[in-house]
């Protein structure tokens, strides 16, 4: 992941949501790997981590309700929602439930207007929201009857980059990158999770989901990806 | 209005389509061969073509994306970065291509690194839209196995890479300047200008073109058809289609692409193939022509076309191509305050008449919402607006960074010029006069 950039600071993002991805939310000990990993303080890791909404630098809750309440929202009953679940979940926005089941979030616009009002759990979209198709999506989470659609907090893309960097023939800066993806071991995975030892680190890790939803399922004939530095890092999932 | 309005689709025209994001669909329906098409010109013919189709930026500013490619500095590295950040309240049109055509926009995307020679491409998706990253990286990955991308692109001469960068959730990184420094690994900060442009300065101060993701996803079709068929429709600078994103108060919400300055908002909203209507039969009150930083339009401008230059002229913008339709039940005043509330959350925070017009603004709205105004709060506010932007005019004075701080008032200065005894009105009650907001059971959605 940072060898697909000229400058290794451009992966901090990307590397803060693995971080995300397998603790739940960005930890101290994470921002510390990715310090080290990037040649950066801690400091600086966590002053660019804060200023992104995405981010969070405290434990949630298993599920992430984010609720967008701005104006296409707003105009289709989307605090009149926002009321009915802060009374079914007995939590207000930015707060998590007693049984660390839901975190709830104001959300500014998610761009899915045309099906106002909308939410998300853990980044994925509910469309057509009312309060009855809220009570029953709140039973499917708890129930677990949406392990494929929703993953764990923190997972943003489940397909993996099947291949490093190709263009030999770029500018002098994309060979190098490319010869230093070519020759380097799979930077940030092992290093994270190797360290990911403590017992309150692994107690936030949920199981990992391994069916992808339906739409994402890759075409039989490309199951078969080309090795590469980033491979390996597919093939963990 | 004749039904051929809806049409020809451009962008749009896988969507609804079985598995439209992989890539046999795509193959299947001419995809990749504009881009086939452009590796057997050079690239000067390639961005002469562009120039000719006369697109203009879909992203919000409306800049001609010819031109935009030719103040690109002449130095390598050079770097396109695609503007995947879709924020602006009530647009969706972007968050629809990228989950249902993603190989357009890799294509397009493709085309035009060929025709400025840019080697690295970089993708940035906004971060929430966790199925469309899943998508767009699924269909690069089969991208490269077709050969599209990489080394020797198709057998020819050209070698490019393209790297998909999710961001993190700030409305801000919309902002191509704002977007590099997050890019970069950075807090999502709109850097100083001059230099004005990233074509001079960009990424890594490299020359650097950014482009809109609905702009970039007409490349195939322009490369394809040619630029004459993209400038046949539409006309003045206001060519091609558009994709309009309708939300609101309107039967059918969704998004419509529709040949450039041919409709007008009257045809949008009431058309019964396209938004059907204001709902339940109520009363137009007001509309946003064009993302929440635009000023409010009333029923008086249901004429005027979806053209760029007539919106301007009109004394809105055609923005990012969102229009929210608010009826007679709708609050004018919680409407401008969610606006100013939005802009208070996401300002950056770098510049004081952002940061605290904002935040003052979202307070004295609520106020006056919540029904603790004042009959004063009203110069109150176009006082505070005035700080913010001078003159309280569009386009508006900049006395920011970017163009965040001065589209606070628009909403908030708008709504006090059209319904000014609304909010009197709420003083002189000490509450909100209007019927909280419904849920919207009866819509039929598009």
């Amino acid at each position: 992941m940072v060898a697909l950039y000229p400058e290794k600071r451009s992966s901090l993002i990307p590397l803060l949501h693995l971080v995300q991805e397998q603790d739940g939310y960005v930890s101290p000990e994470g921002i510390e790997d990715v310090a080290e990993l990037l040649g950066l303080t801690p400091a600086e890791v966590r002053g660019t981590a804060s200023f992104y909404d995405m981010f969070h630098l405290e434990p949630v809750g298993r599920y992430l309700v984010a609720v967008c309440t701005n104006i296409a929202c707003m105009l289709a009953g989307a605090y009149e929602l926002l009321e009915h679940i802060e009374s079914t979940l007995d939590a207000h926005p930015g707060e998590t439930t007693a049984d660390e089941m839901f975190t709830l979030e104001e959300a500014e616009c998610l761009a899915l207007c045309g099906n106002a009002p909308c939410l998300t759990v853990n980044w994925r979209y509910f469309g057509d929201m009312t309060p009855e198709r809220w009570d029953q999506l709140a039973e499917d989470l708890r129930a677990g009857r949406l392990a494929g659609e929703v993953p764990p907090h923190g997972t943003l893309c489940r397909v993996r980059r099947s291949v490093g960097l190709l263009a030999g023939g770029g500018p002098q800066e994309a060979r190098r990158a490319s010869r230093k993806a070519a020759t380097a071991p799979p930077p940030a995975w092992p290093d994270l999770n190797t360290q990911r030892t403590t017992p309150a680190a692994a107690s936030t890790v949920l199981p990992e989901v391994t069916s992808q939803p339906e739409g994402l399922k890759q075409p039989e004939g490309l199951k078969k990806q080309p090795g590469g530095p980033m491979h390996e890092e597919g093939s963990r999932q | 209005m004749s039904p051929s309005k809806l049409g020809p689709q451009i962008v749009t025209s896988r969507f609804g389509r079985a598995a439209s994001w992989t890539l046999e669909p795509y193959l299947a329906s001419g995809g990749y061969e504009g881009l086939r098409k452009a590796l057997s010109m050079s690239p000067e013919e390639v961005h002469q073509a562009v120039s000719n189709s006369s697109i203009l930026g879909r992203g919000g500013a409306g800049f001609d994306a010819g031109r935009k490619w030719g103040m690109l500095r002449k130095a390598q590295p050079a770097y396109l970065v695609v503007n995947g950040d879709e924020s602006e309240p009530a647009t969706f049109k972007d968050h629809a291509l990228i989950e249902a055509d993603p190989h357009q926009l890799i294509e397009g995307a493709l085309i035009c690194a060929y025709a400025i020679n840019a080697a690295r491409v970089f993708l940035f998706i906004r971060g929430e839209m966790a199925l469309g990253i899943e998508r767009v990286q699924a269909a690069l990955n089969e991208a490269y196995e077709y050969g599209a991308v990489g080394e020797r692109v198709f057998g020819s001469d050209f070698s490019v890479d393209v790297v998909v960068h999710p961001g993190a959730g700030a409305y801000i990184c919309g902002e191509e300047t704002a977007l590099l420094e997050s890019l970069e690994g950075k807090r999502g900060y709109p850097r100083i200008k001059p230099p004005y442009y990233p074509a001079a300065i960009g990424l890594y101060g490299a020359p650097t073109v950014v482009n809109n993701v609905e702009t970039l996803s007409n490349l195939p079709f322009i490369m394809r058809n040619g630029a004459e068929a993209f400038f046949s429709l539409g006309n003045g600078h206001s060519r091609g289609t558009k994709i309009m994103a309708l939300s609101g108060h309107v039967r059918r919400p969704g998004n419509y692409e529709l040949v450039f300055a041919d409709v007008t908002f009257r045809d949008l909203i009431y058309d019964p193939a396209l938004g059907g209507g204001v709902r339940e039969g109520r009363e137009l009150k007001a509309f946003i022509p064009g993302g929440v930083s635009a000023p409010w339009f009333g029923p008086e401008q249901l004429d005027v076309p979806l053209a760029n230059e007539k919106i301007a002229e009109a004394g809105s913008m055609a923005g990012s191509g969102a229009v929210t339709v608010m009826d007679e039940t709708a609050c004018p005043v919680r409407a401008a305050w969610r606006i100013s509330r939005f802009f208070h959350r996401e300002s950056c925070g770098q510049c004081t008449p952002c940061r605290e017009g904002s935040g003052w603004v979202d307070k004295v709205m609520r106020r006056i919402e919540d029904g603790y105004g004042r009959t004063e709060d009203l110069d109150l506010l176009l006082d505070i607006c005035d700080n913010i932007a001078p003159g309280v005019t569009w386009p508006p004075a900049q006395t920011t960074i970017c163009v965040l701080g001065p589209s606070i008032p628009s909403s908030v200065a708008w709504a006090i010029r059209m319904f000014r005894d609304d909010f009197l009105e709420h003083v002189k009650q000490g509450g909100c006069p209007f019927p909280p907001d419904r849920l919207p059971t009866s819509l039929a959605h598009a």
